[in-house]
């Protein structure tokens, strides 16, 4: 089942691929951005198996937004692949020193905490006029080993880029939740004092899994700068945490893929719902959180598992 | 014989209230240790001081040569002192295997980096954990998630999951409470049989006597926060402090009092 899993994967991966310079380009941009925060959305769910639901995860995307964005005003760093790893490397450490707080709390206490973190960014990118204050400030496109694609060509490279890291995340991933530290997850959600006393320390278990959160969060954050040519304060503030817990709900935690499947209905019910209904997309994204909590309390993942468990029933 | 475990002028105290005072004792190698009183007397206050889940006010426990007063817990069951609780204590939503695979990988990887680049359900913790489901007779359970399980079978699993990553001493705090007495003494021989093959050195806390004269070979009564009896059961058992202050089988006698 694993080979099969990693082969469906690799094979959605080439058609996807493949198939983006026959689409048009809004489908490209919006594909790009739902696969950056698929990302993000990838360090919730390991967050979330572990029983946290963080509420603030936009600090990490933030950071990697604003350091990719600054490196580029002020240092004039223009190459995506290493403004991308600093941005990873940035959000990375932000949730190395914010962990040794967070990961002594859990339940609503880690979710209020990790939101209050987001929103003490927010309020610093605000008020300070350096980092662009409320508006923010433009990314200028960047070169991809010296090739400077414009126009169709950046949208279609920064896809590729998006969708390449995508594969790579998502498959490291699925071979960490198969490791001690990742499978511990569940037990962790399940009884602390067992795991304590089989020497494991709970705190710095759930601190490695906010770097690696962490990390995810800020080459989200990195790619979406890059994408958007643009990073504002918006970034870091609660609603940007609360569409990553919707995608989460909406995706479920139980698979790899279902982030980024799950990101891109998202992403899509929400450029439809805004066509269709301007002042109404919000009631069209809340209804459809809705149906999917009543009909799909597993999520969007849940749809793959139970198409490949019936035919083994027969069996 | 040198002492395995050897505890000096053990106290604890909780403000003004002493939940153990003066305990001084050695236990052998391989001995199984039953810890009696009555609730109360400090019998799990002196189980969660050596397994470090408190810290004592004053005095010393050693694991062979090493002083681990005051070390935290996870550090100690690294040393090699496991222990089992009254309330079981498991994961509830996993299967048996599932629990026992996440007790020995749990238990065998060392270090961040170890378990981060170690697979869960590696051949070895499959094998570990498939013979620790053998030795405490669960096989039939394999399957059944954890929250499903009968009382006597999460005493069991529970007990199984401290046994995995061969600590050296393990402290049984009541593994036979919550069971009712017909299933006691199966529960106590599978038990015991699976930590005799073991080598281990065992302290177990009981309340039912019968179980105590039974499987131990020495006794500790616990009475008001330290030591009373110490000694064979058959000798502990007949203590007359212990007679009457814990197992009820004689009645106080006038002028004794104990405040």
């Amino acid at each position: 089942m694993w080979s099969r899993a990693n082969l469906f994967g690799t094979l959605a991966f080439i058609a996807v691929a493949a198939v983006a310079p026959a689409l048009p380009p809004w489908l490209v941009s919006l594909a790009t951005i739902a696969f950056a925060n698929a990302l993000v959305v990838l360090g919730l769910v390991i967050l979330w198996r572990a029983g946290l639901v963080p509420f603030g995860q936009a600090l990490f995307y933030a950071t990697g937004a604003y350091a990719v964005a600054l490196l580029s005003r002020y240092a004039g760093w223009r190459d995506v692949f290493l403004l991308i790893a600093v941005g990873a490397a940035a959000a990375g450490i932000v949730a190395f020193l914010v962990g040794f707080l967070l990961a002594r709390y859990r339940d609503i206490f880690f979710a209020m905490l990790s939101l209050a973190m987001s929103m003490i960014l927010y309020g610093v990118l605000v008020k300070t006029e350096t980092l662009g204050s409320t508006d923010g400030f433009h990314v200028e496109s960047g070169t991809f080993l010296g090739y400077e694609p414009r126009g169709r060509a950046l949208n279609l490279a920064l896809f590729w880029l998006v969708l390449g890291l995508s594969a790579v995340s998502a498959f490291v991933i699925t071979l960490y939740f198969r490791t001690v530290a990742g499978a511990l997850a569940m037990p962790a959600r399940d009884n602390e004092i067992r795991l304590e006393f089989l020497g494991i320390s709970v705190t710095r278990l759930i601190h490695l899994k906010l770097v690696i959160s962490g990390i995810l969060a800020g080459l989200g954050g990195a790619l979406a700068a890059l994408a958007v040519a643009h990073v504002d304060p918006n970034m870091a503030y609660w609603t940007t945490s609360g569409g990553f817990v919707f995608v989460t709900i909406l995706a479920g935690v139980g698979s790899v893929a279902a982030a980024f499947v799950g990101s891109l209905v998202f992403e899509l019910v929400r450029s439809i719902a805004i066509d269709l209904l301007p002042g109404f997309w919000q009631l069209i994204l809340g209804s459809a959180l809705l149906l999917t909590i009543l009909f799909l309390p597993e999520g969007l993942g849940s749809l793959f598992y139970r198409l490949r468990r019936t035919p083994e029933k027969g069996s | 014989m040198t002492a395995i475990l050897s505890v000096r002028d053990l106290e604890k105290t909780f403000g003004s209230i002493v939940a153990a005072r003066d305990i001084t004792l050695d236990v052998p190698a391989q001995q199984t240790v039953g810890i009696i009183g009555a609730n109360g007397a400090g019998k799990t206050t002196f189980i969660n001081m050596i397994t470090g889940h408190l810290r004592p006010t004053k005095g010393t426990i050693r694991l062979e040569h090493l002083d681990i007063t005051g070390r935290p817990s996870r550090e100690i069951t690294r040393l090699g002192i496991s222990r089992s609780f009254q309330v079981a204590q498991i994961f509830p939503s996993l299967t048996v295997f599932e629990n026992m695979c996440a007790a020995a990988a749990a238990a065998g990887s060392n270090g961040v980096f170890a378990r981060v680049l170690a697979p869960l359900k590696s051949p070895a913790t499959i094998r570990e954990a498939e013979a620790s489901i053998e030795l405490f007779r669960i096989a039939a359970y394999r399957h059944a998630l954890a929250s499903t399980l009968p009382q006597g079978i999460r005493k069991l699993l529970d007990i199984a999951m401290a046994v995995v990553g061969s600590p050296r001493v393990l402290l049984l705090d009541e593994p036979t409470s919550g069971i009712s007495v017909e299933e006691k003494f199966g529960v106590m021989d599978v038990v015991m049989s699976a930590l005799k093959s073991r080598k281990l050195t065992v302290l177990f806390v009981e309340h039912d006597m019968e179980i105590v004269a039974r499987f131990a070979d020495r006794v500790l009564a616990f009475y008001d926060g330290t030591v009373i009896a110490d000694g064979a059961p058959a000798a502990a058992l007949a203590d007359r402090r212990v007679q009457t202050l814990i197992s009820g089988t004689k009645p106080a006698v006038e002028g004794h009092s104990h405040a």
